[in-house]
């Protein structure tokens, strides 16, 4: 039994597996199949200072090899997850990071406020959610826009702040180092990447926000590839996510520079993927000889 | 609401008409618990997504979950490819069903081409008090009504063409029914605008009506919120979630 623990801004997690924010919701819907507690952390539903309804149906299209989703941040509000998601979640023994949005950096700020006299482990500050007319990506497409949001959460929280990336820009690793010098304390990415399909025989997008995000197995090397330029351009943790689905790929994106991996779509395929991940990464160490998972992050050998 | 997520194998597979298949599946713990108007969500190999199918038959004493679905697209062509003794993976039984009241007298069960499987269950929990309206396209596309008789119900067949049964839309035979009276229940599952049809004459004629709907999801459980549908409860408008809340919905919370 390889060890499995891993330390993100200062916060250990038993494992390094995290549901991603927006597959799992609060956790409830998947206690009926596992113990929360099989998994290292949860990165909760985006929620925003207020109710949000979301967007209107087809909000789901499947692409090869990945998915589309454009369900536009519905939630309930951050004072229903503090007063009734979070002391559930608190009772699970998994890190809780507390996934965040909002339409404008004050309002972001104030969300961050609000969850200060809480005990959730983490906020995860999402600035990359194409589904959203304002705020969400708009403040991850510019490295001033991503810094501005960033100092305004920096100045509301000492939760250690987690910034969540977009990888729609022309240079990730630009926006993490920006984000990195306004005070974040980790990265973590990718969010979906924008995508589109269209239903050939009614000449009508699928999804009724005709754009949304992908993601799935197919965008794996593309998080791989933004995992390593991102841990090669910033000193704080790294958080990789994007197209995991197995216990190698996560595998390979902590040699990438992952300190922990947030899984998503394949939860949609397999319920227990997170599960399973946890344990086909023990597998693979145990075969390797390797200790400690923490022996792997960062050691791509790349060529010269 | 318990489900679970596992390997089943396959007891009996049939095409009952162009590319529609009944899959008879061995899941004693799924069907121990599964109620009409549930769905099971089965994964398709080598796609991100897994495909939602309505429950069309419920034994609990053997054990078996029966499930009736037309090959729509990828998915469900993929689906469909399984076989007699093959294992199907289902994540199951999900959802929230119908209302099944014993002290009903008569009940009408309205099914709409693929939306007419989930029909079938309820044909068994309400026997001779059940009149079962089918539409189909036209003949060649009619399925279960040797079924719905078994169960002791009415069976009216209509089609589009009047290739088989009365030549009309199911909303015919059912204004005759509702302007009779006597109705204590309409449940319905079919084409958007047939449901639409069918809860304007319920509200007519002050008939209590619960209708299945269908949405494109991912988690099927009511984590991702991906199956959105418009809804009033409380007299505020809600987006209800398909997979947790529905897929049945009384007619009326439903905003069209």
């Amino acid at each position: 039994m390889a060890d499995l623990s891993v330390k993100v801004c200062g916060v250990d997690f038993k494992n390094p597996i995290i549901p991603a924010s927006g597959v799992f919701g609060y956790g409830r819907e998947y206690e009926e199949l596992f113990p929360l507690s099989k998994l290292g952390g949860i990165a909760t539903k985006g929620t925003t200072l207020h109710l949000r309804t979301g967007n209107i149906a087809p909000r789901i299209a499947e692409t090869p090899s990945g998915m589309l989703n454009s369900v536009g941040l519905q939630n309930p509000g951050i004072d229903h997850f503090i007063d009734t998601e979070l002391p559930y979640l608190l009772t699970k023994d998994l890190v809780v990071l507390a996934n965040i949005a909002g339409s404008t950096p004050d309002e972001c700020a104030e969300v961050a406020a609000k969850l200060e006299d809480t005990d959730v482990h983490m906020i995860e500050l999402n600035i990359s959610c194409p589904n959203v007319k304002q705020g969400g990506a708009a403040f991850g497409t510019s490295c001033e826009m991503a810094a501005e949001v960033t100092k305004k959460v920096r100045a509301a929280t000492k939760k250690p702040l987690v910034v969540k990336l977009s990888p729609n820009v022309t240079s990730i690793a630009d926006i993490a180092k920006s984000v990195e010098a306004a005070g974040a304390d980790a990265v973590s990415l990718i969010n979906t990447l924008l995508g589109m399909r269209i239903d050939i025989n009614t000449g009508r997008p699928i999804l009724h926000n005709n754009v949304g995000g992908m993601s799935g197995p197919a965008v794996f090397p593309i998080a791989v590839r933004m995992v390593w330029q991102v841990a090669n351009a910033v000193k704080i943790p790294v958080i990789g996510m994007g197209g995991v689905s197995s216990g190698r790929d996560a595998i390979e994106l902590m040699m990438a520079g992952a300190s922990a991996v947030q899984v998503g779509a394949a939860i949609f395929t397999d319920p227990y993927a997170p599960v399973k991940i946890v344990e086909e990464m023990n597998e693979w160490l145990d075969s390797k000889g390797i200790a400690s998972v923490k022996d792997i992050i960062g050691t791509v050998k790349p060529w010269a | 609401m318990k489900y679970t997520q596992g390997q089943y194998i396959i007891a009996d597979k049939t095409a009952i008409a162009r590319e529609i298949y009944s899959f008879t599946i061995s899941c004693p713990e799924v069907a121990a618990v599964a109620c009409p108007g549930q769905f099971v969500h089965i994964r398709a190999k080598g796609y991100t997504l897994r495909r939602p199918i309505s429950i069309c038959g419920i034994d609990k004493e053997k054990g078996t979950l029966r499930i009736v679905f037309e090959i729509r697209g990828e998915g469900t062509a993929e689906i469909a490819k399984l076989n007699k003794g093959d294992l199907i993976d289902m994540l199951a039984p999900l959802g929230h069903g119908f209302t099944v009241d014993p002290s009903y007298n008569k009940v009408v069960l309205i099914g709409g081409g693929i939306g007419t499987p989930p029909m079938l269950p309820l044909a068994k929990a309400y026997g001779n008090k059940a009149v079962a309206i089918s539409g189909f396209r036209n003949a060649s596309a009619v399925i279960l009504q040797d079924d719905f008789r078994k169960t002791g119900a009415e069976a009216i067949l209509c089609t589009d063409d009047g290739s088989a049964g009365i030549h009309g839309f199911v909303t015919q035979p059912l204004k005759e029914l509702a302007e009779k009276g006597g109705i204590d229940a309409v449940y319905a599952c079919g084409p958007m605008p047939m449901l639409k049809g069918v809860a304007a004459i319920c509200k007519e004629n002050g008939i209590f009506c619960q209708i299945s709907l269908e949405e494109r999801m991912a988690c099927g459980i009511g984590a991702c919120l991906g199956c959105a549908c418009r809804t009033v409860r409380n007299d505020e408008e809600y987006f209800a979630h398909v997979c947790k809340d529905g897929p049945v919905f009384n007619a009326e919370e439903v905003i069209w």
